[in-house]
């Protein structure tokens, strides 16, 4: 059940180049967090009009939700401001999570901020496996050390290839693909990243015969499923077509679940 | 408490107080219920609906800017069976008066809306939209000469007897002669503001923010228009006001009130603080008892003009 919540900011960290992790305590929202869901932060200092903010849930232990940002713009730059003990209205937990329970061997694939849900995914996931880190250039790859201490194989590629292979995150996707199919073991895909890298992972589960879920990042203003600014035409099971919103009945959907 | 007399008849939606939401804001009651006490309102206007099944704009659909938002969701929704079969059970439930803003792309089309609603248990008013800024054909098409309005409600009027109240268009020269068009048609109520027309530009690209070109603008920016506009109406107007726009604290409904409305909608608030129309509700009673006054009745037109 999500509840609107005063959180406490307890401290921010910088992880690289305009990444950064905030610390918040909420209770009652940060127990009941599952990976994958998201919360809706009114960033304080953005008053009296600002819309909320959605942020993925990076981590969360006791009542102390982790969140992962990028300062990209009025609301996140704000946000950079907070210091510990300043006060934050969080709705959450929203949206639905990653199913917990792999049917496969967990593949998990990040393109830059989209490290976080995964990373909590990767944190409370019953079985271990690989994680694929893909971004721009190498201050783009965030949370290596959070995967290898959880005790994940970690695989990186940036496009410019300053840290890890050179090229998309597809590249160790596809190898890792292959090396499971020739030992045949089942993969299960979990992905959050942009549009581009959720297509490409969404068709090689669809072409491998495995799951594979996808977080999409859309823009929102409510977050609880009112408003309709975030929509996403999805298929059912039969084949039919309908019009899912992110906020709602998402963030996580199944790749052929998605009509892009 | 008790004390203070918070009801409102909106021509013949009989609310226990005059807080409610604006159409397109609060979904169909059910999104926010674990959010705040949705018992606790004076009525709950859910999203516009017209006779099928409707998908809306393409996305983006909304962009902030300061002061506000201005959206163009296009009116996606399930059309009347399936807002009737998904949402009325839940809406039932909470023993708060339903308002349904309907919608069509001509007069058959809003009247057999309207004529369907009527047949359903719990639906306790309609809210005409004529004034939406983001469906071409639909809305804003009926809301901008008082001759169209006129014959749309009369044509509203006939199919139903359930409360019938047209939401005006802010973006005319003279919303009196909209009042007087509505009102002498049947209309039992007016609701004031609809969003302003309005265009967010991307320099980088040169193109257009939202999908549709265009959308609404709506949040505190527009709140001092709708007052005006509230008041010019009320001058009018013989049937009692819902007047909307901008309202985020206690103060802006207020305003509504002293120019002349009976009840007053939270918007764009609720996307922010959900708590907003609780909020309101409290802050109109907590002025009512710091000006010595017993009902909200009382508040209506009261503002000073000498």
């Amino acid at each position: 059940m999500m509840k609107d919540v005063t959180g406490r900011v307890i401290g921010q960290t910088p992880l690289k180049a305009g990444y950064w992790a905030l610390d918040v305590e909420v209770p009652g929202v940060a127990e009941a967090a599952q990976p994958g869901q998201f919360v809706h932060v009114r960033v304080p200092g953005l008053e009296p009009v600002a819309l909320r903010r959605p942020f993925s849930i990076y981590g969360a232990q006791g009542s102390v939700l982790k969140l992962l940002y990028k300062t990209v713009g009025r609301g996140t730059a704000q946000m950079n401001r907070l210091a510990p003990g300043d006060p934050m209205q969080v709705i959450g937990p929203l949206g639905n999570g990653f199913p917990l329970a792999p049917q496969g061997s967990p593949l998990l694939v990040a393109g830059g901020y989209g490290v976080a849900p995964l990373s909590f995914l990767a944190a409370r996931l019953p079985v271990r496996g690989v994680a694929l880190i893909g971004g721009r250039t190498a201050d783009d790859v965030l949370a290596v050390a959070d995967f290898e201490r959880l005790g994940w194989t970690v695989r990186v590629a940036t496009q410019d290839g300053s840290l890890g292979e050179a090229g998309l995150v597809t590249v160790p996707l596809d190898r890792e693909l292959a090396r499971l199919r020739e030992a045949g073991v089942t993969p299960e895909l979990f992905a959050c990243g942009p549009d581009g890298l959720l297509r490409a992972v969404g068709e090689r589960a669809v072409q491998t015969g495995c799951r594979g879920w996808l977080s999409l990042d859309k823009h929102m203003v409510c977050g609880v499923g009112a408003c309709l600014a975030c929509v996403q035409t999805l298929r059912r099971a039969d084949g039919t077509e309908w019009i899912g919103r992110v906020c709602h009945d998402g963030p996580i959907f199944e790749a052929r679940e998605i009509v892009w | 408490m008790s004390d203070l007399d918070m009801q409102v008849d909106l021509g013949g939606i009989r609310m226990k107080n005059p807080v409610t939401v604006a159409s397109g804001t609060f979904g169909y009651g059910k999104e926010y219920a674990e959010l705040i006490d949705v018992t606790r309102l004076g009525a709950i206007t859910v999203k516009g609906i017209r006779l099928q099944p409707w998908p809306g704009n393409r996305l983006p659909r909304h962009v902030e800017v300061p002061g506000g938002m201005v959206n163009a969701i296009g009116l996606q929704g399930p059309g009347v069976a399936g807002f009737v079969r998904d949402y009325m059970p839940f809406l039932r439930t909470t023993g708060v008066p339903v308002i349904v803003n309907i919608w069509g792309t001509s007069e058959e089309e809003y009247a057999e809306v309207a004529r369907r609603l009527s047949e359903v248990e719990g639906v306790s008013g309609l809210e005409l939209n004529i004034s939406c800024p983001n469906v071409k054909e639909g809305g804003h098409a009926f809301g901008t000469d008082p001759q169209t309005v006129a014959s749309l409600v009369a044509a509203v009027r006939r199919a139903t007897r359930l409360p019938l109240m047209p939401k005006l268009a802010p973006n005319v020269p003279d919303i009196r002669l909209f009042v007087r068009a509505a009102q002498e048609a049947g209309a039992d109520a007016l609701a004031l503001i609809n969003t302003l027309p309005a265009m967010v530009i991307d320099i980088e690209t040169r193109r257009p923010v939202l999908a549709n070109k265009v959308g609404g603008l709506s949040g505190p920016a527009i709140h001092p228009v709708a007052v005006k506009l509230v008041w010019e109406a009320a001058q009018v107007a013989r049937v009692p006001l819902l007047a909307m726009g901008g309202i985020v604290d206690p103060e802006q409904a207020i305003e509504f009130l002293i120019a002349g409305a009976s009840a007053v909608a939270v918007g764009t608030a609720n996307f922010i603080d959900p708590t907003t129309p609780l909020r309101v509700l409290d802050g109109i009673e907590a002025y009512l008892r710091r000006h010595g006054m017993n009902a909200v009745a009382a508040l209506t037109g009261s503002l000073r003009a000498e």
